[in-house]
């Protein structure tokens, strides 16, 4: 969208599973040319990278306090200054990026493995089931996402479990959703009902045939759901109601610095700039695939 | 043919109502420990400061005695004539704590929609105006930023930036809009905007692709061949149209404000509802929590409602699903 106008629907989903592969390095090169998207990609990649290989990354150990070098300036020594117990900014924004990727998998994880049966079966059992299931989705999103992680911690605890069922509790709907709208509009078609006659079960159906064929918006919802649930755990972090100190967290970091805004404003300014960057990779890479998988599709 | 599909969506709601209830009442069930010490703010170790029987009869007073849906129940049935209890800490009615915020939530957020609409109608509309100009690269780009950065850290750089080193604004704190308008608005000012970007960064790609959209069409091109002024093309008739779609966008994400507003209240001081729910957590008031957040929910659905009625108002195409 943003970029110049790019060529038409390079592949949708076809029915069969031939020219797949075809389709992947297509999209891919669609991806390059889209110039944000590429820019998404790589802003990713460095911080999974960065949170793999944090202990060669990080120039202090993140947890070391020094009462002496607190709150101290960007400098050679701490090349993004100190916190307010003199630990490196920079080392905890390196270990951060772990727990970032560590609490968004796990919430990405609960929401996708509980969101795909719950709309295949809504989808393939029809009637009183998928009503109830909808009905159920329907509460989940009537909640603000922020607020019902809010409320599950509030009631769980802090801590990682708690934070992945908080987080992911709020995307089952949009799995469920795309995954119950795949299994109809498929369940009606020749190739299905052929895969029936041969005495396929609908699990087999559905990983075979169903799931390939909502890859695409799957991808693109995994991938803005990547950026929420680390937008979201370092918000619940902030409020101090996600992990507990002395984790590298960024929203804790934010936490943790705020009464010395005044004293040193860029222990504030470096974890909130990190958590834009990463979330705005995210995005980008989401949109990017959003507009691979259909082109004329803008915004949300 | 309105009136049916009222009648129709309000029907969807009352399920939708239904679970969200089951899941406030939940909320004390999952935390781990004793229901009954946990509503008389008693920590496990402290058991033993009660007796026996006081317990007996404490859980009797509470109706934890009975079964889960009987409780739920007189729960429900007390809550829909007035009464959720009283607050752990403060022993007052919840409901009351409850609606001394809520003006002060209401008028952030309104001021903050208010704020979000004048930011995002004129960058997409310019942005769509200029496309692929440095204009609308930079509205694009401030869009993508908005979108992605965390609204407690702006928040936070605005009150250094403002507060700290210029000392322009106040950094915390609030005053009745009513009592004191000025005060308000000094007050008002930072949040309004850390709230209104959230809701302008969507909301400007939003109305920017609706416009490319709509400048496209033929009633937009009939209009310039007829020799109408420009303002009158976009504004009258290409700007109308985008509008009506971005309604949706506009109430759901003002839907959302209400949610997110805790944070932002919280940094901000502001005695809000938001802030009260955090305030319960932080002192295990839980049903100052469940109160919060039941209101919020609730009111969150109808926010949605109203928006799916003034959408279908405004584009009597739309069928329910």
């Amino acid at each position: 969208m943003e970029q110049e106008a790019l060529p038409g629907p390079v592949w949708t989903a076809t029915d069969s599973a031939n020219g797949r592969f075809a389709g992947f390095l297509a999209a891919c090169r669609v991806i390059a040319r889209n110039r944000l998207a590429l820019v998404g990609v790589i802003i990713v990649a460095i911080w999974l990278l960065t949170a793999l290989l944090a202990p060669y990354l990080a120039t202090h150990d993140a947890y070391e306090i020094s009462i002496a070098t607190r709150l101290q300036d960007p400098s050679s020594s701490h090349w993004l200054g100190t916190d307010y117990l003199g630990r490196d900014t920079y080392s905890r924004i390196v270990y951060g990026a772990r727990t970032a990727f560590l609490v968004a998998i796990g919430a990405v994880f609960i929401g996708a493995v509980l969101g795909i049966p719950i709309g295949a079966i809504s989808g393939f059992a029809g009637r009183w089931v998928d009503a109830a299931l909808m009905r159920l989705m329907d509460a989940i999103i009537a909640f603000p996402g922020r607020l019902l992680a809010i409320a599950l911690v509030a009631s769980l605890g802090g801590g990682l479990f708690p934070l992945y069922i908080a987080l992911g509790v709020n995307s089952i709907p949009s799995y469920a959703r795309i995954v119950r709208g795949a299994v109809l509009s498929q369940k009606e078609k020749e190739y299905v009902e052929a895969a029936r006659m041969t005495g396929e079960s609908d699990f087999s159906i559905l990983f075979f045939q169903v799931l390939p064929n909502c890859l695409s918006p799957l991808l693109v919802r995994l991938s803005l759901d990547f950026g929420n649930a680390i937008l979201a755990e370092s918000s619940l972090s902030f409020l101090g109601l996600g992990l507990p100190p002395p984790t590298a967290s960024w929203g804790l970091m934010l936490k943790e610095v705020t009464p010395f805004l005044q004293l040193q404003p860029m222990a504030a300014f470096f974890p909130g700039m990190t958590i834009s960057l990463i979330i705005l990779g995210f995005n980008l890479l989401g949109d990017g695939l959003r507009d691979v998988f259909d082109p004329r599709q803008y915004d949300r | 043919m309105f009136g049916r599909y009222f009648v129709q969506r309000v029907l969807q709601l009352i399920p939708v109502l239904i679970l969200v209830s089951v899941a406030v009442f939940l909320i004390i069930r999952i935390i781990p420990g004793d229901p009954v010490l946990v509503m008389l703010g008693i920590d496990p170790e402290e058991r033993a400061r009660i007796s026996e029987e006081q317990y007996e009869s404490l859980k009797h007073q509470l109706g934890y005695d009975r079964p889960i849906y009987v409780q739920y129940i007189n729960w429900v049935s007390r809550i829909v004539q007035g009464d959720m209890g009283l607050s752990l800490r403060s022993r007052r009615p919840i409901f009351d704590v409850i609606f001394e915020r809520y003006p002060a939530t209401l008028y952030l957020a309104l001021t903050a929609l208010l704020t979000g609409v004048l930011i995002a109608i004129p960058t997409g509309v310019i942005a769509a105006m200029r496309q692929n100009t440095s204009v609308d690269y930079a509205a694009m780009g401030f869009a993508l930023w908005g979108i992605a950065v965390p609204n407690f850290w702006l928040a936070l750089m605005l009150i250094v930036l403002f507060s700290l080193k210029l000392g322009w604004l106040p950094s915390i704190g609030y005053a009745s809009p009513f009592e004191n308008p000025w005060l308000f608005l000094q007050h008002v000012f930072l949040p309004a905007i850390v709230m209104g970007t959230d809701l302008a960064a969507p909301l400007t790609r939003y109305i920017r692709a609706e416009m490319l959209e709509q400048l496209t069409q033929d009633y937009v091109r009939t209009a310039w061949a007829k020799g109408l002024p420009a303002r009158m093309v976009i504004v009258r008739h290409a700007l109308k149209n985008s509008l009506i779609a971005a309604v949706t966008v506009i109430g759901l994400q003002t839907a959302r404000l209400l949610g997110g507003s805790t944070i932002v209240e919280t940094v901000f001081s502001w005695p809000g509802v938001g802030r009260l729910l955090i305030e319960g957590i932080y002192s295990r008031d839980y049903p100052i929590v469940q109160g919060a957040v039941l209101l919020i929910a609730v009111t969150f659905v109808f926010i949605n409602l109203f928006v799916d009625m003034v959408y279908k108002w405004l584009d009597p195409r739309i069928k329910l699903e």
